[in-house]
């Protein structure tokens, strides 16, 4: 078993998910099992060889220099910004209180 | 004209053009089979109005004289992971529930724009995790497909795309969007017998797609033939400068310069993708696929692609670790859910948040993603999985020397029960075999439907081919699907 529950607890909350005991008692061994699974990566001999950044050869492109050139990506849409928060509220998004 | 619902892409569109019969016409007969087949659950949201509103513009258009576009007429279902504007999209999740998206994806606006029309958003795998979409929050998509045996068992349309590949197959759409991550087109395709194409990564824009894995993730078509497939796609593709790795190259007109003359091609066949174990139907009908393409008078050789059994491995590792960075935007805050207990601070909400909008197979991804990324481990994990996914792709452009297109099976079973595999994932990650290791090199692959199982369920055959090479695939595709003379279709029964 390469994880344990304390492990799986630890990533849950690097993760931002909260975990019940049960959540925890399950998610431990299947993810195990998983890892143990990808082991096998390791038999693979991969010296001097370069790890993949890109699928296809593409040239990264820069969009031109002005302001809104395209308007469903540029700026002034606020409304639509927050249009499906949960709590927007004069014209931010409400978050619960962060600073004491 | 009785059964509009019979006719596919192609007879559609030209039958509007030549006015055989009218796109709201068209529209309506649809329409009515969405409405009759709720029992499959295979949509989230059905948008019969938007289908008609397409129509009438078509008819409209027809009427005054204009050119009509390449999807004139005919009504689609859209995979629930492009956003839509003003029609809720929610990649099948809990978390995304209600969430209406102020704009329209890429892909999507390019189909209305070429004159189809939506039909309705379909249900998938959450978060297109999965290959059975038994992990949909809106519940399993059931297959129109049912075993010979008399047994009415609910059977898997596979997944992610399963709502897609349900509904092509049941003659309720003439087609769908699909999204391939792995195998997520192909995989459905192969399991109800209809044909789906993964192109080249960056033909389809992913702009407005629900991101799950970004370096793999690429939209395609999926219909009951390879023309249809082929028109669709030509439909979707094209360059987006709002996507980063959108491919600056036009799109070829596949569908007009379709041939299934294999004669001066070379088909590889890869011996590694003879596992062990293999089901000796799927293996019968590889050496039927390798008769066919010899009967269209390709040569046949036989190529190694020596770190295929390595593909699944590593592909665990890379759509997780990029899932994990990709879902860390659902916080509560910008859209979809939001859970807050009381008394919670923002961490607790995000925590609350993310607990009670992931099912847990995407818990699951989300978990392994960090996992593999966390300080300590990403040399170990990560960063060997990207080179061995470097030497898959080496694997695969060496091959090219030797032939033009791959032919292997698509999946290594027929349609399983619903609920089967569901208890162990590992297994079910076995389903995608076949499929990964283009995924992992960005490669055009498309699925075939060539035969039926003793139980009466349809099997495919996939065809991989070069970078760009889009027209050698679905010509060899073509070539299969001519001599399989595919006509086996589910009895309604919904």
């Amino acid at each position: 078993m390469s994880i344990d529950r304390a492990t799986v607890a630890k990533i849950a909350s690097l993760a931002r998910i909260r975990m019940s005991d049960d959540e925890l008692d399950r998610m431990a061994p299947e993810l195990s099992q998983i890892l143990d699974w990808v082991e096998q990566l390791g038999e693979v001999d991969t010296a001097g060889v370069e790890p993949m950044t890109a699928v296809i050869p593409n040239h990264l492109r820069l969009r031109e220099d002005i302001i809104n050139a395209n308007p469903l990506t540029g700026g002034g849409r606020r409304d639509a910004v927050l249009a499906n928060a949960p709590a927007a509220e004069h014209g931010f998004f409400g978050v619960p209180k962060v600073i004491e | 004209m009785n059964d509009l619902t019979d006719l596919g892409v192609k007879a559609i569109r030209d039958g509007v053009a030549a006015g055989t019969f009218s796109a709201r016409e068209v529209a309506e007969a649809f329409n009515a089979a969405v409405a009759a087949a709720s029992q499959l659950n295979a949509f989230i949201v059905t948008t019969p109005e938007h289908a008609l509103a397409a129509a009438d513009r078509v008819d409209a258009a027809r009427a005054a004289g204009q050119p009509l576009g390449k999807m004139a007429g005919v009504p689609i279902g859209m995979k629930d992971l492009f956003a839509t504007h003003g029609v809720q999209t929610t990649a099948a999740s809990h978390i995304l529930e209600g969430f209406k998206p102020q704009y329209e994806s890429t892909v999507s606006q390019n189909l209305w724009n070429a004159g189809a029309g939506m039909l309705g958003k379909l249900n998938m795998d959450q978060f297109a995790m999965g290959s059975s979409n038994e992990t949909s929050h809106f519940g399993n998509v059931i297959s129109p497909w049912r075993r010979a045996d008399g047994g009415n068992a609910d059977l898997t349309p596979g997944g992610s795309s399963g709502g897609s590949a349900a509904v092509v197959s049941g003659r309720i759409a003439p087609a769908a969007t699909g999204t391939d991550t792995g195998g997520s087109i192909r995989q459905p395709a192969a399991l109800t017998g209809i044909a789906g194409i993964k192109p080249t990564y960056g033909r389809c824009s992913r702009w407005g797609v629900v991101a799950f894995a970004s370096s793999l993730d690429q939209a395609g078509s999926m219909a009951r033939d390879v023309t249809d497939c082929a028109i669709m796609l030509e439909a979707m593709a094209g360059f987006d400068p709002k996507d980063a790795t959108s491919l600056d190259l036009p799109v070829p007109d596949w569908s007009t310069s379709l041939s299934p003359d294999m004669r001066g091609k070379r088909v590889g066949i890869p011996r590694e993708y003879r596992v062990e174990g293999m089901d000796p139907v799927i293996d019968a009908l590889w050496q039927q696929g390798v008769a066919w393409v010899k009967d269209a008078g390709a040569e046949v050789v036989e190529i190694s692609l020596p770190h295929t059994s390595y593909a699944l491995a590593a592909y665990y590792i890379i759509a997780p670790a990029e899932a994990s960075s990709n879902l860390a935007r659902y916080d509560g805050v910008r859209y979809g859910l939001r859970e807050l207990p009381d008394g919670a601070g923002l961490q607790d909400m995000y925590a609350a948040t993310r607990a009670a909008g992931f099912g847990d197979e995407v818990k699951r991804r989300i978990l392994i993603g960090t996992y593999v990324l966390s300080a300590g481990f990403y040399d170990a994990y990560y960063n060997q999985a990207q080179k061995v996914r470097a030497l898959i792709a080496h694997d695969f452009e060496r091959a090219w020397g030797e032939c033009d297109v791959i032919l292997t099976p698509t999946a290594p079973n027929a349609a399983f029960a619903l609920g089967e595999k569901l208890a162990d994932p590992l297994a079910m990650y076995l389903n995608d075999v076949f499929t990964v290791p283009a995924s992992l090199a960005g490669l055009p692959a498309m699925s075939v439907p060539a035969g039926l199982d003793a139980s009466g369920l349809p099997l495919g055959l996939q065809v991989i081919g070069k970078p760009f090479d889009e027209q050698g695939v679905l010509d060899a595709c073509l070539a299969i699907e001519h001599r399989a003379g595919f006509a086996a279709r589910p009895e309604k029964w919904w």
